[in-house]
């Protein structure tokens, strides 16, 4: 049995714009190991968050095979991706996407409202996933209390509260200060390193792409260059 | 499936607040719309009430053959001896048959809102009146006298028309008549109506005759014996009802006719609501959808989405329909009206917001809810959760 727990196949990816067909990604390969840090960079346009959307079982591929922690995406209806999604990926957005009316702990619980858990074992869960990322005395405000270092950590255990395999992550520190990106980061290496965690991050910041084991250029929809990053 | 649906539901209805304006179209539209429903439907309702309050099973009017109401109909005082002697008629103490006969004409009275005359029937009634309609209540003043010019005024058209005060004078057919008393019987429709003595009324209007006659059996199993007996007497032609399916008949046209106006203009004002609700759901989904978006791709399923977005807009319509309808009955229930009845006089009602009309209107409310919210929440669940991500 494979280590991988991504694996794409000759993976091409078009849209409809108007009454033109754009291809974005171009009969693309790739692998991501089990526990692997991955850096996606590339320039705007270039079909990182389509790639990204891909492995994240957001999106599903015009043709090519995806296959992420054993399942083929590529033949799932949305229904099953939904629930596939809920059971094997946590998701970091750039602009955290909490709801605004729940606080953090609420928002942290959404996923587990997708589990058999009951009450009291889903507030365990979620203080320890605040706990982790080092944010419980903030577990009853709501997202516009909260700094954006802070609302992107309460994501971040929202992430991973459910115990997913993959970390998928979309520019998560595009908005912060350079403090409190670092500290994101770090958290998600931490989350790597000491938990398990498989992390694929997009960015467009060479710094926070050396936080990652490897690094992968896409250019006009086709992977260019794969680095093993400093870290 | 019920955690998602109630946390998705939880976070729609969480955040009406912040979409106080477009949420108080829907409520306040469709609100207009049950209260012009539910207020219109009402008259229709209490016009109804008021005539099938009126007659018993047991009670029969006899008319002329080949008429349909009393103004028209024509009886001799010798159909009436013949109508006397039918088996099946009930008998009271003095051993003669509880039977009236009846002459109806119309008088002109001003209206007390506009001043305008309208036409008030006037019922001369025979001496057995009480017995056979024992629903019928002196509550002011003193039964008229028979063979003196004296009236007594039903409730409902003392309510509505001008000079029906005890001792006031009326002016008709050239002789001044006293109104001795005032009388309630059940709500029906006698309570709009002015009462005398039947052979006074005659001489009044230089009549030989009667309208009708309004007699009590010795129980209801007994009209069919009744009825034969004088259909098939070869001296009668004369048309023999129950007086419920009488006043049914007189109803029906005006009834339905205020039913087809009021749920036209409901229609009308239900469709502008509808886009209304369509136009507001369209903004608060627009409003939620990186909210939607995020839960979709957490891996919330369409379902609880479609699911609250839908509740949403019937919540709304509800609050919407209830408010309709307690403005209908704050300001219309038991107003008394008046409009002309099938017998070219009118017939004094209140209108009656109804539970029934109530419930109706918050079906109405929420029938146009839920097509409003329901293309909103399809386009919200339809859309490719990559693409709501990006675009939200």
């Amino acid at each position: 049995m494979s280590d991988n727990i991504v694996s794409m196949r000759d993976v091409v990816k078009t849209y409809r714009r108007g009454k033109q067909t754009v291809e974005v990604l171009h009969h693309l390969s790739l692998d991501i190991a089990q526990g692997e840090f991955v850096a996606l960079m590339g320039p705007s346009g270039s079909g990182k968050t389509t790639l990204l959307n891909l492995i994240g079982g957001l999106d599903r591929p015009t043709s090519g095979e995806v296959t992420v922690a054993g399942s083929r995406l590529d033949r799932m209806g949305s229904g099953a991706l939904a629930r596939w999604r809920a059971d094997h990926v946590g998701f970091v957005f750039q602009f955290y996407n909490l709801m605004p009316m729940l606080n953090a702990e609420r928002n942290v619980e959404l996923p587990l409202l997708l589990t058999h858990l009951g009450k009291a074992r889903r507030r365990q869960n979620v203080a320890a996933a605040l706990q982790l990322v080092g944010i419980a005395d903030r577990a009853k405000h709501k997202p516009a209390e909260l700094s954006g270092g802070q609302a992107q950590r309460v994501a971040i255990a929202r992430a991973i509260v459910a115990d997913p395999a993959l970390l998928v992550c979309d520019e998560p520190t595009g908005d912060l200060d350079r403090k409190a990106a670092g500290e994101v980061l770090t958290l998600l290496q931490q989350l790597n390193r000491e938990h398990g965690k498989t992390v694929v991050l997009v960015t467009h910041d060479p710094r926070a792409a050396e936080y990652a084991q490897r690094q992968l250029h896409l250019d006009k929809g086709q992977l260019v260059e794969q680095a093993a990053a400093a870290a | 499936m019920f955690n998602q649906l109630r946390a998705v539901t939880a976070m729609s209805l969480g955040t009406l607040g912040q979409r106080l304006g477009a949420s108080s179209v829907i409520v306040i539209g469709i609100a207009g719309v049950v209260a012009v429903l539910v207020s219109v439907l009402a008259l229709g309702v209490g016009f109804r009430h008021t005539l099938a309050n009126t007659g018993s099973p047991d009670r029969v009017i006899v008319l002329r053959g080949g008429s349909d109401a009393e103004l028209s109909s024509n009886l001799t005082r010798a159909d009436v001896d013949n109508i006397s002697d039918a088996p099946g008629l009930k008998h009271g103490a003095d051993g003669k048959p509880v039977l009236s006969p009846e002459l109806v004409t119309v008088v002109n009275l001003p209206k007390k809102d506009t001043g305008t005359d309208a036409n008030v029937t006037l019922r001369g009634v025979g001496l057995k009146l009480l017995e056979v309609r024992p629903g019928i209540r002196i509550v002011d003043g003193r039964m008229f006298r028979p063979a003196v010019r004296e009236v007594i005024a039903g409730a409902g058209a003392a309510r509505q028309f001008r000079n029906l005060t005890l001792g006031s004078k009326l002016h008709l057919r050239n002789a001044d008549w006293t109104v001795v008393g005032r009388f309630t019987s059940g709500g029906d429709i006698h309570e709009s109506e002015l009462l005398a003595d039947v052979d006074t009324v005659a001489s009044a209007e230089q009549r030989n005759g009667y309208s009708s006659a309004v007699a009590l059996l010795d129980s209801p199993g007994d009209f069919r014996k009744f009825k034969d007996w004088l259909t098939t007497n070869p001296q009668l032609k004369v048309d023999v009802q129950r007086e419920t399916d009488y006043y049914a008949a007189q109803s029906k046209q005006l009834s339905k006719l205020i039913d087809i106006v009021g749920n036209g203009v409901a229609i009308i004002m239900a469709i502008g609501a509808m886009f209304g609700a369509l136009n507001s759901m369209y903004s608060a989904v627009a409003a939620r959808s990186l909210e939607i978006a995020t839960l979709r791709a957490i891996g919330f399923s369409a379902l609880p989405v479609l699911a609250s977005v839908m509740i949403e807009a019937l919540a709304l319509s509800l609050l919407g329909g209830v408010l309709g309808a307690a403005l209908a009955w704050l300001f219309f229930n038991g107003n008394s009206v008046s409009t002309l009845g099938a017998a070219f006089a009118q017939v004094v009602f209140r209108l009656d917001v109804s539970p029934r009309l109530i419930a109706a209107g918050i079906v109405w409310a929420c029938t146009i809810g839920a097509l409003g919210g329901l293309f909103p929440a399809l386009r919200a669940v339809r859309r490719p959760v990559a693409e709501a991500l990006r675009t939200a």
